[in-house]
């Protein structure tokens, strides 16, 4: 029992994982919460199910086309949303505008696609393994497997290519890799179309593992996913990983052993004690403050 | 006293009327928080659900008096802006930002299951004793002695914290004890206005705690110009009465689905 609900709670905690990197890499870099991330996640979902249904492609077609289009999306949100309001206004502003973009586009998916819930036809067969006493379906390892191997890609391209030491450099300090030569800009764009296309990809698959898309599914998915990150520690790319399966597992085993009408307040307890506890969150670094 | 106002005007934009003047509450109570002291928190709300359902039950289960009611409920949100605002002191920025919006959450996803609340449904039946005339009186009440506390020394206490906080420790500040005190008198006002809300609107759920009524209440402070009292009304009247405008606007466009 405990066993099949840690596997549960592995498999909720990669979708949330996947969503938190694009928070937390964003937030690496240009210290802004993007909430406009969850509704990302929404749109990717959408988009592998409209890939499925009108065009009738396979699932990883359907994902593959999702993550390009939430890319292209996320860059576009940046170029509208963000790029102008940078170094010009107080970070505030900013965060209200990422906001305006949230309700933008979820009452624009709402528009397109009316308010109901949708399902994804079953593209996938369904199949039951045994592993002594737990049951894993051909869709957890799936998931499983394809949200580490987008993880470990993308730790790839940011420890070992040209672009992601870049991605590092502005990180840590915006100015001094501007003066370096780094286009500050092109950068902080290929970050959000990195986080975009993970978010998309989490989306196609939590669309098809609890079977409901719908417009407004990405405001809790988003603010959960934000909490992963700030649990793991916010700027930190393990950090969101390890932030993002903590908190599925203890969401599922609250779920399993609690009570299932707080399972939305599960998250935010578990981050709320954190944080008392290690204000920096389980990764993050403390920054020293100077005068 | 009550019907020389109300006897002329249409009960349509008297209740706008009486919720400008609530919003102003809870607005001046986070732009105490925000605006003024300078820590984010986006989750006003649940300091307006806390007044209300605290108030609505009083009111309802025990028969308190309304100025009492009133005073409870934001007595309790204060209570809670306390319990908070002590062990957050040691976030800052965004981490605070993300506690006080779970906090809301917890709040809410709360009375989703609190069966003197009424769970989903939420409660029926409160006493509508929230005149136009008690609205407007507190909100004068409120932005007097907000300016009294702004003009005074703690208010230049709260200022220089938004400002710098180590350069206002050094002048012997303490930011700690300002903070918590900006956060228990911002969430009286944010409970007191939810009580207000609930005497007048009859009915409240949990979803008046919701995360989209913290972000409207945060922009009012932030659209008026954030720490500035007039600002904190113009954004509160501005942004109860947009909506309302813009209430016809869905009906004009057409309705269609690109995905069936």
């Amino acid at each position: 029992m405990l066993w099949q609900q840690l596997l549960n709670g592995l498999t909720l905690g990669s979708s949330y994982a996947l969503i938190a990197l694009g928070y937390t890499m964003v937030y690496g870099i240009i210290q802004l919460i993007n909430f406009a991330h969850g509704e990302i996640y929404m749109f990717g979902a959408f988009a592998g199910l409209f890939l499925v249904t009108v065009l009738g492609a396979n699932l990883f077609v359907a994902i593959v086309g999702a993550m390009l289009f939430c890319m292209v999306l996320g860059m576009l949100v940046e170029r509208v949303a963000y790029r102008p309001l940078r170094g010009k206004s107080s970070r505030l502003s900013a965060l209200i505008s990422a906001i305006g973009v949230s309700i933008f586009l979820s009452t624009l998916m709402a528009l397109l696609a009316q308010t109901n819930t949708r399902r994804y036809p079953e593209i996938i067969s369904s199949q039951t393994y045994h592993l002594g006493a737990i049951e894993v379906s051909s869709l957890q390892v799936l998931i499983l497997f394809l949200s580490a191997g987008l993880m470990v890609g993308l730790q790839l391209v940011v420890k070992k290519t040209r672009v992601g030491k870049a991605m590092r450099a502005c990180s840590q300090d915006l100015d001094a890799s501007c003066l370096m030569g780094i286009n500050v800009n092109r950068i902080i764009s290929l970050t959000f179309a990195a986080g975009s296309a993970l978010a998309a990809a989490g989306g196609v698959m939590v669309g098809i593992y609890y079977n409901a898309v719908w417009p407004y599914m990405g405001t809790m998915a988003g603010l959960k996913a934000f909490c992963a990150a700030v649990l793991g520690g916010i700027g930190s790319i393990p950090g969101a990983m390890v932030g993002g399966l903590t908190l599925g597992v203890m969401e599922i085993l609250g779920v399993a052993y609690l009570s299932s009408s707080y399972k939305d307040a599960i998250a935010f307890a578990v981050l709320i004690l954190v944080l008392i506890i290690r204000p920096q969150g389980i990764m993050g670094q403390k920054i020293v403050k100077k005068v | 006293m009550d019907g020389l106002f109300t006897q002329y005007i249409d009960p349509y934009y008297l209740r706008i009327l009486m919720l400008i003047g609530i919003n102003i509450i809870a607005a001046l109570g986070l732009n105490l928080i925000t605006g003024v002291t300078g820590q984010l928190s986006m989750g006003h709300a649940g300091f307006m659900s806390l007044g209300a359902y605290a108030s609505a039950i009083l009111s309802m289960q025990f028969q308190v008096p309304y100025p009492l009611a009133l005073l409870a409920g934001g007595l309790v949100a204060a209570f809670f802006g306390l319990f908070i605002g002590i062990p957050t002191l040691r976030l800052q920025g965004d981490y605070l930002a993300m506690v006080t919006i779970g906090f809301a959450e917890i709040i809410r996803v709360f009375f989703l299951n609190f069966g003197p609340g009424g769970k989903a449904v939420g409660l029926a039946g409160i006493p509508q004793n929230t005149t136009f005339s008690t609205v407007w009186l507190l909100v004068l009440v409120v932005v007097l002695l907000n300016a009294l506390l702004l003009n005074s020394r703690s208010g230049r206490a709260l200022y220089a914290i938004r400002e710098n906080e180590i350069a206002a420790e050094a002048c012997g500040v303490n930011s700690t004890r300002y903070k918590v005190l900006s956060f228990v008198l911002g969430a009286f006002l944010g409970g007191l206005a939810g009580a207000l809300f609930a005497h007048y609107n009859y009915y409240i759920d949990p979803n008046i705690g919701s995360f989209m009524k913290s972000i409207e209440i945060l922009n009012m402070v932030v659209l008026g110009g954030m720490g500035s009292i007039p600002g904190t009304i113009l954004g509160a009247v501005l942004l109860t009465i947009l909506p309302e405008m813009l209430r016809q606007l869905p009906t004009t466009f057409p309705a269609f689905s690109l995905i069936c």
